[in-house]
């Protein structure tokens, strides 16, 4: 895929911010800080880099993409709403009764979705189990996992990474959100999770830290995960909880509470939307 | 038919078969091939065929995604660590995605003998049955594993198909006719119905024979598949013999019993009683001798239709 400047990406993506705080809004509750958090990845890769098509979300040898950290599912909706899976404002349906857009995603109700999370851990399975099927049938796709940093506390996570090491899955990429943040405060006092580079390489991984709020390094990221052969690679993310809206931005508290409306309003507002 | 033949062994001998001609068909395993049997299809179609390693919950979780991308999966481990260990992963990635995994457990029951109460299972038919969609099996002796595990394989959807350690009498043969969802009727009778799975079947059989002598005419059930549950034959057997006993080598809390009481006592009502693990953990010792120390032979069988007079 021909990729386009950043200024092109980040308009995007704070397209996708503001559907996602309207969502949000509108459901009365969610999670914002890692939805925002996330975006500039998921925006990355569904604009940039994977190949996919709208019109057949099922196209053999397409790439994947799972979201691990399922609890993020709005930035994923909107995206897939922005790329033309389905039209954008349906997913203001979120999390009330007899929506398609599950509280966390679900694989038979929203096109696009591959796999069904919200349980942490299984969505990173998931993917190495995706990614073994297509060595199986050498198939071009990739696989694209996200994961939270709080996520990485799961011991499923440590086994899945061993078991695409061992199996030489480089057509594997792991992204970690780490924005330092889970609901009960820091990650350094909740459970260290850090080094999180250096586990990975323990594990047999590529790894490398980048800026995951700059397109030119996660695309420079992208880029050097589809040159490296017999590894899988995972690009950890300094990322901000809440990134784009001042008054979420680094805040725990953000992490599972909706904004009310002055706050959806003002949030909004400074994603430059309209409300 | 006195030869004796596991369940897992003929798993075993299922497998390579039928990867002979189904490609899709993906085998996976925890370190324990050589037990559960899987590697005869290791040996045979090497690509084919994963290792995950100590680690069941990312093997149920990779099963899941390989399933979502064509596969059609089996993985193996004993029931306990596959049941109990990778529950939630099995429930949240297999069952509520709906993908096409086939959970072969094996060493279920008592009979798993030496190893004890950490690897013997009681609980894995009343978790897997509470799982939406989830097909739950439990053969009775090697053909009539064989026979259900092509069913299973060949059907679209997650399933849990629960195996033996031990050597147990083979009871059908091959051109038994055995249907996955249907209960099937043994022994006609009319006096009391014994509804029995897996390897408690036999026992069923030889208690009917004792109980007959004693001029109570028993009807036996082979229920190998708990869900979906057979309820016809379960609410006729109540309404024309009035009395019911189930035989399991499992808790009575959630099994096979618990799945029959559900329908018993909301479509026609009838005194039943239970054979069973009754609300224990069991210890180390011979399987047979654990059996009849826990209460799950064709005496015990006999004694609970008798309990029902």
């Amino acid at each position: 895929m021909k990729r386009k400047n950043s200024e092109y990406y980040e308009s995007i993506a704070r397209r996708i911010k503001v559907d996602v705080i309207k969502a949000i809004y509108n459901a009365g509750s969610g999670h914002p800080g890692g939805s925002l958090s996330v975006t500039d990845i998921i925006t990355a890769l569904y604009f940039g880099e994977m190949n996919i098509d709208p019109h057949r979300p099922q196209m053999k040898d397409r790439d994947r993409f799972v979201l691990s950290k399922g609890h993020a599912v709005p930035a994923q909706y909107a995206a897939l709403g922005e790329r033309g899976y389905y039209a954008v404002e349906d997913i203001m349906t979120l999390r009330k009764l007899g929506s398609d857009f599950q509280g966390h995603g679900n694989m038979h109700y929203v096109p696009g979705i591959e796999m069904s999370t919200g349980s942490l851990g299984q969505g990173f399975s998931a993917s190495v189990g995706m990614a073994l099927a297509g060595k199986m049938d050498k198939s071009p796709g990739r696989v694209y996992v996200v994961l939270g940093d709080g996520e990485l506390q799961e011991g499923i996570v440590w086994e899945a990474a061993m078991s695409a090491a061992h199996y030489g899955l480089d057509n594997l990429t792991a992204f970690v959100d780490w924005n330092g943040l889970q609901i009960d405060g820091e990650n350094d006092k909740v459970m260290t999770v850090r080094p999180i580079d250096e586990k990975f390489r323990a594990f047999g991984w590529n790894a490398m830290v980048i800026d995951g709020h700059d397109f030119d390094e996660i695309f420079k990221a992208i880029d050097e995960a589809k040159a490296n052969e017999g590894k899988p690679t995972v690009i950890v993310c300094k990322t901000h909880k809440g990134k784009g809206v001042s008054f979420m931005e680094d805040q725990a508290g953000w992490h599972g509470k909706a904004p009310d409306e002055e706050q959806a309003k003002k949030a909004v507002a400074e994603l430059g939307g309209e409300w | 038919m006195a030869d004796k033949v596991a369940t897992r062994a003929a798993y075993g001998e299922f497998l390579v078969e039928e990867g002979k001609t189904n490609k899709d068909l993906v085998v996976l395993d925890a370190d324990l091939s050589g037990s559960t049997k899987t590697s005869g299809f290791a040996k045979a179609y090497p690509d084919r065929f994963f290792d995950f390693g100590i680690a069941e919950q990312n093997m149920m979780g990779a099963a899941a995604g390989l399933a979502l991308s064509g596969k059609t999966v089996c993985a193996s481990t004993f029931a306990m660590f596959a049941s109990g260990r990778a529950f939630e992963i099995i429930r949240n990635s297999i069952g509520y995605t709906g993908a096409n995994v086939k959970v072969c457990a094996t060493h279920a029951g008592i009979t798993v003998g030496e190893d004890g109460a950490s690897h013997q299972t009681f609980e894995d038919l009343a978790l897997m049955r509470t799982i939406p969609g989830m097909t739950v099996v439990n053969p009775s002796d090697g053909s009539s594993a064989k026979l259900l595990l092509k069913q299973v394989v060949d059907m679209q959807g997650p399933a849990y198909v629960r195996l033996g350690r031990a050597a147990v009498p083979q009871f059908y043969d091959m051109t038994a006719d055995i249907k996955l969802g249907k209960g099937n009727l043994l022994r006609p009778g009319k006096d009391v119905t014994v509804i029995a799975t897996g390897i408690l079947v036999s026992s069923a059989m030889e208690a009917a024979s004792e109980l007959a002598e004693e001029g109570i005419d028993v009807r036996v059930i082979d229920m190998h598949t708990i869900k979906p549950l057979d309820e016809e034959i379960i609410i006729k057997a109540a309404s024309e013999t009035g009395k019911i006993v189930t035989a399991e080598e499992h808790s009575i809390i959630g099994g096979l019993g618990g799945a029959v009481a559900e329908v018993v006592t909301r479509e026609c009502p009838v005194k039943m009683a239970m054979v069973g693990q009754h609300d224990t953990f069991g210890e180390s010792g011979k399987p047979d001798e654990l059996r009849e120390k826990y209460g799950m032979t064709a005496a015990d069988i006999v004694n609970a239709v008798r309990g029902l007079y």
